[in-house]
């Protein structure tokens, strides 16, 4: 977070253990700025995806304490993106991205006129009568994205969403994220085990370490957007990369230690 | 589409061989039979040829047409009430562990018990004879419905669970939206067992009760014709009551492909699958 940035929200001395006594998480303190692209970084098990749900309120901390400066969330203030698309089969992309707004009591017509609003903004104006298993991995993660922002959450919470994709796609949907992002400003905090993805996305990379999780190294990536594949294949974006890997290399031997 | 060639008559090559291949082998069954009736010349009480049966069925129509309705009519009642029943205990249970943990049991014990040892006493209970039939059919039918369900209730997406949650939503909105829908292939599923069920459980009433008179079922028209040793007329009504089982089945099946055909993996073609 840059000086003087108003933070959307604070954890402090935040940690979880869970019922069978494994600390997930050991004294985290973040604070995440308004508008900001924040990446938790780390391998398998550091508990970035439990700091996920902790920050959407699915998880309570064991200890510590998550603020909110400008005031709790609401229930539309959050969006929340899955590493699987997580789509209801029995439902089309339209009816799918309408759901936050219909479940917030929105009548149908406008939640469904705001949700087509949406989905034409993630390029699947043509697949609003499809059903999930109509569309490719890639389509049905654009439903998802388009469903978590078509309530303009300030706060989108976002869990390895790419992973599962191919190479190209998740390129593809990098940039798309991008655009979105520029275009509404929302805050950002996009958890990955991918270096190259933290780098290329995020304005700022939080390094995380396994057992217990706690972040060990905060990185900001102070590169101009909108970055494109000429950033992709920059000698900074490369320094950057090295950066990064040393510090998550730093991580998994604190582990080791 | 796989490569089956272009369809004919509406059916693909796999389409007429699902139809046309257990139809040649009922025939050529069917055939033997007559064939070996008449060449051992053995007679009718014992075991009557297709073609005497069918004669009965057409000559004996009336009492038999009236006899399939008031059994239809039995099937259809327990198996709607079983489904209501079935969905709406399945929902209670999905709602409340301690509910489903404190019924579930007697619904298992109602549904390994025989119903031929139970129905005389439902008989002896409950004065109207129709309702007594109703009853019995209604106990076989419904165990199906509600184990499927329940298990379909509780199939529901965990992260799916987690988003309603993210968005607020009320215990209301998590079942109609989420958990109703989930569970709908399994009730469905469930649906069409039943539907067999519950003819058998209104035929074996039936027996049990042999109620004659003109409310008489086809089991009792079965019963009635072994007195009276017309083994064609009993092979009619036991054609019948195949029939209906047959005819009941196919008809849930569509139900359940109609409602599942958008989205449900049982619900696709072989050449749609994914």
């Amino acid at each position: 977070m840059q000086a003087g940035e108003p933070s959307l929200v604070t954890l402090s001395g935040v940690a979880k253990r869970y019922l069978t006594g494994t600390l997930a998480l050991r004294d985290v303190s973040l604070a995440i700025g308004a508008g900001e692209f924040l990446a938790l970084l780390g391998p398998s098990g550091c508990g970035k995806s439990t700091l996920l749900r902790m920050i959407a309120g699915l998880t309570v901390p064991s200890q510590g304490r998550i603020a909110w400066p400008g005031g709790p969330p609401g229930a539309r203030d959050i969006g929340f993106v899955f590493q699987e698309p997580t789509l209801m089969p029995w439902a089309t992309a339209l009816a799918n991205v309408a759901l936050p707004l219909e479940l917030a009591g929105i009548p149908r017509r406008e939640a469904e006129a705001r949700a087509a609003e949406m989905l034409a903004r993630v390029e699947l104006k043509s697949f609003e009568r499809a059903y999930p298993r109509a569309l490719s991995g890639g389509m049905r993660m654009r439903v998802s994205i388009a469903r978590a922002l078509v309530t303009k959450p300030r706060l989108l919470l976002m869990d390895e969403p790419f992973a599962a994709l191919d190479e190209i796609t998740r390129f593809r949907l990098n940039n798309d994220l991008l655009d979105l992002w520029q275009a509404a400003r929302f805050t950002v905090v996009f958890v990955t085990h991918s270096v190259f993805e933290s780098v290329y996305l995020a304005r700022r990379i939080a390094v995380m370490a396994a057992r217990p999780g706690r972040i060990t190294a905060d990185l900001a990536i102070e590169e101009p957007y909108p970055r494109g594949e000429v950033f992709r294949t920059s000698a900074a974006y490369a320094a950057h990369c090295r950066e990064v890997s040393l510090a998550l290399e730093a991580a998994m031997a604190a582990r080791a230690a | 589409m796989t490569e089956e060639g272009p369809p004919r008559l509406g059916l693909t090559a796999e389409g007429w061989t699902r139809l046309l291949a257990p139809l040649a082998i009922g025939l050529a069954v069917l055939g033997l039979w007559e064939g070996i009736t008449r060449w051992k010349g053995i007679p009718p009480y014992v075991l009557p040829g297709p073609v005497l049966i069918a004669e009965t069925l057409v000559r004996d129509w009336a009492p038999l047409s009236a006899s399939l309705l008031v059994t239809l009519k039995i099937t259809a009642l327990a198996l709607l009430v079983a489904a209501a029943l079935g969905l709406m205990l399945a929902v209670l249970f999905a709602q409340s562990r301690v509910v489903e943990l404190s019924l579930f049991p007697y619904a298992v014990i109602l549904q390994v018990t025989p119903i031929v040892a139970i129905a005389p006493l439902i008989i002896i209970w409950v004065d109207d004879i129709t309702l007594s039939l109703l009853i019995c059919a209604w106990i076989v039918a419904f165990f199906p419905i509600l184990s499927n369900t329940t298990v379909g209730l509780n199939s529901t997406d965990h992260n799916l669970l987690d988003l309603f949650r993210l968005y607020r939503a009320s215990r209301w909105q998590v079942l109609w939206r989420l958990r109703l829908p989930t569970a709908m292939p399994f009730f469905l599923a469930g649906l069409r067992i039943s539907g067999g069920l519950a003819l058998i459980g209104a035929i074996v009433a039936e027996f049990v009760a042999g109620t004659g008179g003109n409310a008489s079922g086809l089991a009792y028209r079965i019963l009635e014709a072994g007195f009276q040793l017309q083994i064609p007329r009993m092979f009619a009504a036991l054609v019948l009551v195949s029939a209906t089982g047959i005819a009941i089945f196919l008809m849930l099946s569509l139900i359940s492909h109609l409602l599942l055909r958008r989205w449900h993996e049982s619900a696709l073609g072989r050449g749609e699958r994914r």
